[in-house]
């Protein structure tokens, strides 16, 4: 395949950037996504220009190191994946390809594609976490049954991967996504049940002082979480924040 | 320097409880002065980072990610081993202790095993405690599934994604020691130099990888937790980042390295396809379970497979070679990493491969999908009989155990593996030698600690699937937090180890001339070229079979290699910036170090043991010829200014507790 690359070239977080366009060709459909930045980078430097950066490590899907806005889609327009995962067959010879970092107030642009998420590390700073510590004499962990509907749930809440695909999608830069996952893992098993209303009213806090916006119920997040987080996770966290309140 | 594992004496089963009894601990208020370096923030080091912190130490922590979370203790998938016997199947600490040693061939040390296996039941509990989310029966008690070389079910996990929901686990805590202060946390820093000052490591040099500013800091003690170095393979399991440097930095400075060559190439990954990939994806082995492994038993069935004419749907029940099965039938596809990545090399060597390039193997889920499914309909009160039912029923128990798993195969291949079998193939995945360290896990480097897959000690020349999990949260939640404070009751009056010392001063010039060098190189090739070249060397003279001859020839082009980098390597962009191709200049700097003596090791074992095979050392029908009389011992090799001059100390292994005997899977 021969593709157009339309790709965001930004210096540092100070300096203005720029669409810039590139021409790639020999694409092979079975190459992933990042795979053929590869290619290009490597043309780049060997032609004495500047890669292009971007975040990648375990490129399987899981560590939540890419990002990536690929024509308008955060992670690009397959669903339920990263965009590590993404594959070239996705796309048709000719075809132009826009490729952006993942935008929001809270997530600045470091260089080109690579943008600052330590935002969701300071969220779980704030209350993402059972506070016990270790010792090897905690009781045993049969000794509380947890019924496997509530672990499975608490399980599907806590496969988020904290890539911050929610946030970009949303139009108001919402990360409730991402934080009702957290609140929702332990919300839903009695190990988290103890400190439940000071997580979700610390972790809350702390996300709308960071600069993230609103949930108006669109929806978009769920739509575009490479791991399927659902929906339903804000719902038990407006349940909690609640509860919590009214203390 | 002669090496002490300062094993501590006593029956084995109580060495680590009167150990614990009688080493010096620092008071509450003496840990507040103290300083701790942790490097790597995966299992072994979100857990030492953590429980150090909430014990009362300064801790700071480095990773080279964007954020802790995203060590690549994350992708691990099947599961965590423990000797809980919940299956009432006969497990104990011995039993696991036993597998242990015998899968890794006999290579690793017992007293630090069993020490592993006793501490593995707290390991499940702390996680569970912490509200880590392992599957769990209708019952609500906890599953557990089975793994190769064992015939217990001792394996916890959550679906495919277990290493994920530890390291979360593990994060959870350090985020309430971050959130405390407890922590400092360094994201975007890599580890380039360690700072030795009267003979103990006293700091490190790091690189800020965000705006390239070199950073002195110091502490009382160096802890490091950066994984294993599969990656000098270029094409491996471990993430694009995972590299040797931290440790290779150590090993130049004084840490003996042990055992290179043992390297554990998995035996279910996703086949190669082309020369543009950039790494390979692992299909768990808790797969093995309930996958089938074959290839066609007819030469004309495989040709055209390979030919695109034949599907192996087509292929008749008589006319497959389940050739684990065949060949192991009392552990059948369950038999260990080693011994099955071998045995589909034979095949493929032989001719049978699959695949449009023959390096392939079936895994096939049809006979597990309708075993599944007619439980199910019995369950159910269903026809047993309507296979399309039968597949359905089937289809989502096999979804509910290994869903995401599936669905990855699905996204790179293209192919549907509920309906086709899937093609798989062995792939570098795990590293079992690494930094010598004794049973306090401290290096040849006083104060300078090692953990998980980094150091060398409990896997042998093998490690069984499910163990690095719980080796990984054994060293950092249970083995260092204690050990450590032995070495640091003597600091209790030193004070903060200020950081104008020459020490770091030279270690910082050492830093800041090998950066120069590279950036001011007026070379023509990416830094990739030249991993990718050294990826070929070692797979296919240091790879799954090796002999003399390949290896010798393997040490020359890799220092011919190495020299070629520093000539003709071009590295863009500046120093002081965000700049990943120098990152990745740095770290393959080290690789085409490390692989020299990788090799080196490989030569000088005139053995096959594990992971290591060599083709001179072999029995008639294909097994791994041991020997113990010349080989029962860790080879550490102590740097002497180039890989190949490293000098060779020896660690005799001694076996009180069990008996060393062939290994057999038959």
């Amino acid at each position: 395949m021969n593709l157009t690359l339309k790709i965001w070239r930004q210096k540092n977080a100070k300096e203005k950037g720029q669409m810039v366009d590139y021409k790639i060709s020999n694409v092979s459909p079975d190459m992933s996504f990042l795979e053929m930045l590869d290619v290009l980078n490597n043309e780049l430097i060997e032609k004495g220009d500047d890669p292009v950066a971007f975040d990648h490590d375990c490129r399987e899907g899981i560590c939540g190191m890419c990002s990536l806005f690929i024509n308008g889609e955060a992670h690009g327009p397959d669903r339920g994946i990263t965009t590590c995962q993404l594959h070239m067959r996705m796309f048709k010879d000719g075809d132009t390809i826009y490729i952006e970092p993942f935008r929001a107030k809270a997530f600045p642009v470091i260089k080109d594609l690579v943008v600052d998420r330590t935002a969701f590390d300071k969220i779980q700073h704030a209350g993402g976490f059972v506070s016990v510590n270790t010792s090897g004499n905690t009781q045993d962990a049969n000794a509380i049954p947890i019924p496997k509907h509530d672990a499975d749930r608490a399980f599907d809440a806590a496969t988020c991967i904290g890539c911050g695909a929610c946030v970009a999608t949303c139009k108001n830069s919402s990360a409730m996504l991402f934080v009702s996952a957290k609140v929702s893992q332990f919300a839903l098993l009695p190990q988290g049940k103890v400190e439940a209303a000071e997580r979700v009213l610390n972790m809350v806090n702390e996300m709308d002082a960071l600069g993230f916006g609103n949930c108006t119920n669109t929806g978009a997040c769920e739509v575009e979480c490479p791991k399927g987080i659902s929906l339903e996770n804000i719902a038990r966290m407006n349940r909690e924040y609640l509860k919590a309140s009214l203390k | 320097m002669k090496l002490d594992s300062k094993i501590p004496n006593g029956p084995l089963d109580k060495k680590w409880s009167d150990y614990k009894n009688h080493i010096k601990l620092v008071n509450p208020a003496n840990k507040r002065n103290i300083d701790v370096i942790v490097v790597g923030t995966g299992l072994a080091g979100g857990s030492a980072a953590a429980t150090l912190a909430e014990l009362g130490y300064n801790v700071k922590a480095f990773c080279y990610q964007d954020s802790p979370r995203r060590a690549h203790s994350i992708a691990a998938q099947g599961g965590i081993n423990a000797s809980k016997n919940y299956q009432g199947d006969g497990d104990s600490v011995y039993r696991l202790f036993y597998d242990t040693v015998k899968g890794g061939d006999y290579r690793a040390r017992e007293a630090n095993v069993y020490r592993l296996a006793e501490v593995s039941e707290n390991i499940i509990d702390q996680c569970v405690a912490q509200g880590v989310p392992f599957a769990r029966e209708y019952g609500g008690l906890l599953d557990n599934r089975s793994f190769g070389g064992v015939q217990v079910s001792r394996t916890f996990y959550a679906k495919g994604q277990t290493g994920q929901q530890l390291l979360l686990g593990a994060y959870s805590a350090m985020n309430r020691q971050i959130g405390r202060g407890k922590i400092k946390m360094y994201n975007r820093h890599e580890m380039l130099d360690i700072v030795l000052v009267d003979g103990k490591a006293r700091g490190i040099i790091a690189r800020n990888l965000i705006n390239g500013e070199i950073e002195r800091h110091s502490a009382h003690a160096v802890v490091i937790c950066t994984g294993g170095y599969g990656n000098v393979f270029f094409l491996s399991t471990n993430a694009m980042g995972s590299n040797v440097t931290a440790a290779w930095k150590a090993h130049k400075r004084g840490a003996y390295f042990a055992n290179p060559c043992y390297t554990q190439i998995h035996p279910t990954c996703i086949p190669v396809t082309g020369d543009h990939q950039s790494k390979l994806t692992l299909m768990s082995e808790s797969l093995r379970n309930d996958g089938r492994i074959w290839v066609p038993k007819k030469m004309e069935d495989a040709i055209a497979i390979r030919e695109g004419k034949l599907k192996p749907t087509q292929i008749a029940e008589e006319d497959r070679d389940y050739y684990l099965e065949r060949r192991y039938p009392s552990f059948g596809n369950l038999v260990p990493r080693d011994v099955a990545s071998r045995a589909a090399k034979e095949r493929c060597d032989a001719g049978y491969g699959v695949n449009s390039t023959g390096e392939a193997v079936y895994l096939d889920f049809a006979s597990a999908i309708e075993r599944y499914g007619k439980e199910q309909a019995r369950i159910q009160h269903l026809d047993e009989n309507d296979a399309k039912l039968v597949y359905k029923l089937g289809k989502d128990v096999v979804e509910n155990k290994y869903g995401n798993l599936f669905q990855m195969y699905e996204k790179i291949v293209d192919e549907d593996p509920y309906t086709t079998p899937m093609m798989i193939y062995p792939a570098v995945h795990y590293t079992m030698g690494g930094l010598w360290v004794d049973y306090n896990l401290m290096s040849t480097i006083e104060g300078c600690y090692i953990l998980g897959e980094a150091n060398f000690s409990d896997h042998g020349a093998n490690r069984l699937g499910a163990s690095a999990l719980m080796q990984g949260l054994a060293d950092g939640y249970f083995v260092l937090p204690y050990t450590i404070g032995d070495y640091l009751a003597n600091d209790i009056r030193t004070g903060a180890i200020p950081t104008d010392l020459p020490e770091f001063a030279a270690a910082e010039k050492n830093v800041r001339d090998i950066i120069d060098h590279l950036m001011n190189n007026k070379g023509t090739h990416s830094v990739d070229h030249f991993h990718k070249k050294l990826g070929k060397i070692m797979w296919d003279k240091v790879g799954m079979a090796r002999n003399a001859k390949g290896l010798t020839e393997a040490m020359d082009e890799i220092a011919e290699l190495r020299e070629d980098f520093y000539k003709n390597v071009k590295v863009s962009g500046t120093a002081e910036s965000f700049n990943q191709e120098l990152e990745k200049a740095l770290r393959v700097a080290d690789f085409l170090e490390l692989g020299e003596l990788f090799a080196k090791d490989a030569l000088h074992r005139e053995e096959s043991c594990g992971g290591h095979f060599r083709e001179e050392h072999q029995t008639e029908d294909g097994e791994a010829k041991r020997d113990d009389e010349n080989f029962a011992y860790v080879a550490a090799w102590e740097y002497k200014g180039n890989p190949r001059e490293a000098v060779l100390h020896k660690e005799d292994l001694v076996y009180e507790n069990i008996k060393l005997v062939t290994r057999s899977y038959k």
